[in-house]
């Protein structure tokens, strides 16, 4: 008998974090214009000291100009759509559950192009509308899942086909006949890119991701018991109305915050809790914060590759997970479904 | 004997006696909508335990039985009447409040990822903690020790999913312990398992209910294993309690005759317990 310790928690989410920090350097060190490592980490070294005054200026432009933000990005981008798959697949107990598998990335992508289209000036109300876009859509694919009055996984699985491809063809729709207008584009929308960041303030998606994260990791405990069975966890003490409700919402929100930025980038929230479980198990208090880091590292990977593999074309980031995600969804889906 | 240890042995004796749950003219309906005539309803039913006590509540299907649990959980509330457990009436308790006092033994239901049988028994200390939870060392012990108690120690590191019907039993059941409830309530637990394992299990229930002072109370539709562990006896049919008390008060003939819509022999043994059995010589 080995229950989870809080201190195990930290030791291995160091360890992951240790492993982001080298996947940042890499992702630093290589593109069009190559640095070496020593020069990134002396120019991260200056910057943190103060010292900005000895960094060349051309590692100034590529470093904290270009490549950093795009990375810092991409780190709350990943962390927002694990945390919210793993969040997906506890609320509809279903391990096949995702923010892009469901649908709930294509509503949050809606949410946005509205905002963008009726209030384009409005700080902050593009994060909102794709908020409640996710959470809308959400609410609308639990309610069709549902079979008898129970969800049922393949019924969920085809709501979530059903709703991501109507809202697909809505934003085609709404990109055609609105081409003059400055929308960021289809593919933007419906495969997610980090190529070109919104002028928002990563502070505030960060302080968003975290409190939305935070919520979640409150309800870890009771997570856990309702993965169980959720009668079993309720004559357990298990308050699941509420449990429910605070992983809905913040789900929602943390979907709505990395779509309003980098589109619907896919899989992300089906791979990486998959993967954690995998690696380290089942239990809830561990699998939220290292799916966490694991979809920062996945992202900040899959978005080096994007950028440099072939050459100066890029690739959009959502084509990288994809890639990968889809073959991990059938395995996972033959396994499942007996 | 000297006056202090007099009040002390009358106390003991108090707590020893003293009714741990009491069931006061409870009564439910079900109704298809809210507004159509009920389509069934239970009791109202009373009757009290004791600390040591096993009680069945016994019935043929559709009798209200796994009504009148869910009652006794305080998963649904009574449309009247009020159920007591050590004094409080349970509708009141919070929910881990309750889960300290109350633990539920159902039908396990499908787990969504494999779980160890260790990591399975600590969920029964849930109720024990804040929000988020780590488990201690004094919650390992309790979870070990329940483990022992109902003799699945050796278990404790497979999955789940490896068990047989006879062990995950056991193991549902050791959870429950860990939960230190007054009252351990189980629903049909005898389904699914095989005669050896039907008597077995019933051994260990009346073996708590003797050494740890819960009060167990067990939803069957055996007749013959209630009459042979039962301390006292609720029987329901459609949703009225009929009679109620030790088995030899309630098992007449004619009466489970008419309950069971079968042609019983009743038979009083030596032990003062009933005997039932088919009366197939006709």
């Amino acid at each position: 008998m080995r229950p989870l310790t809080p201190r195990r928690v930290l030791t291995l989410c160091s360890g992951l974090l240790l492993l982001l920090f080298i996947a940042v350097v890499i992702s630093l060190r290589v593109g069009a214009y190559p640095i070496s490592i020593p020069d990134i980490v002396a120019t991260l070294f200056n910057r943190v000291a103060g010292r900005s005054d000895l960094i060349p200026p051309v590692y100034s432009e590529v470093i904290f100009g270009l490549r950093l933000p795009r990375i810092v990005l991409g780190i709350i981008v990943g962390a927002a759509l694990s945390t919210a798959g793993a969040g997906f697949q506890a609320l509809l107990r279903n391990p096949l559950a995702d923010p892009y598998v469901l649908g709930v990335s294509s509503g949050a992508a809606l949410g946005a192009i509205m905002s963008l289209i009726f209030t384009p000036h409005v700080a902050g109300a593009i994060q909102m509308a794709a908020f409640i876009g996710a959470g809308l859509t959400t609410g609308v694919v639990f309610l069709l899942g549902r079979r008898g009055g129970q969800l049922d996984a393949a019924t969920l699985l085809l709501a979530g086909i059903v709703t991501t491809s109507f809202l697909s063809a809505v934003i085609m729709f709404l990109m055609t006949t609105l081409s003059g207008r400055d929308l960021r584009g289809i593919e933007f929308w419906v495969m997610g890119n980090l190529s070109n960041p919104p002028a928002v303030n990563p502070v505030w998606l960060l302080i968003i991701l975290i409190v939305a994260g935070g919520s979640i990791y409150t309800t870890t405990s009771d997570l856990n018991l309702m993965l169980t069975g959720e009668q079993e966890a309720r004559h357990l003490g298990v308050n699941v109305r509420r449990v429910k409700l605070v992983v809905f919402v913040a789900s929602s929100v943390l979907t709505g915050l990395a779509v309003s930025v980098s589109g619907s980038i896919g899989y992300v929230g089906l791979l990486v809790p998959h993967v954690m479980r995998m690696i380290f198990g089942t239990d809830y208090r561990l699998l939220v914060p290292t799916s966490a880091i694991g979809g920062a590292i996945l992202i900040v990977v899959a978005d080096t590759l994007a950028r440099t593999l072939l050459g100066a074309t890029e690739v959009p980031v959502g084509a990288m997970t994809a890639l990968a995600g889809a073959p991990v969804f059938i395995y996972l889906m033959r396994r499942r479904v007996r | 004997m000297s006056a202090p240890s007099d009040s002390r042995v009358s106390a003991v004796a108090a707590t020893e006696t003293a009714l741990r749950l009491k069931v006061e003219q409870v009564s439910y309906a079900y109704s298809a909508t809210d507004r159509s005539a009920p389509q069934f309803t239970l009791g109202p039913v009373s009757f009290d335990a004791r600390r040591h006590d096993l009680l069945a509540i016994l019935g043929p299907n559709a009798s209200g039985k796994s009504t009148l649990l869910r009652l006794l959980a305080g998963v649904t509330k009574p449309l009247s009447g009020r159920v007591q457990v050590d004094g409080e009436e349970i509708s009141s308790l919070d929910l881990k409040a309750r889960a300290q006092k109350i633990a539920l033994v159902q039908q396990e239901s499908q787990l969504l990822f494999p779980l160890r049988v260790w990591e399975y028994v600590l969920q029964g200390r849930y109720p024990y903690g804040k929000r988020l939870r780590f488990e201690s060392e004094e919650d390992c012990v309790l979870a070990t020790n329940a483990l022992a108690q109902v003799g699945a120690d050796s278990l404790r590191d497979y999955w789940m999913d490896e068990l047989s019907g006879g062990q995950k039993q056991r193991v549902i059941l050791a959870r429950a312990m860990a939960q230190q409830p007054s009252l351990l309530l189980l629903d049909e637990p005898t389904q699914h398992l095989d005669l050896g394992g039907k008597v077995e299990l019933l051994r260990r229930l009346r073996k708590l209910a003797d050494e740890n002072r819960h009060t167990v109370i067990v939803v069957t539709h055996e007749l013959d294993l209630a009459a042979d562990f039962a301390d006292r006896v609720v029987l329901l049919q459609k949703g009225k309690c009929l009679r109620e008390g030790t088995p030899a008060e309630v098992y007449d003939r004619a009466l489970l005759e008419e309950v069971f819509d079968a042609p019983l022999e009743v038979e009083m043994r030596t032990n003062g317990r009933p005997r039932v059995s088919l009366r197939t010589n006709y």
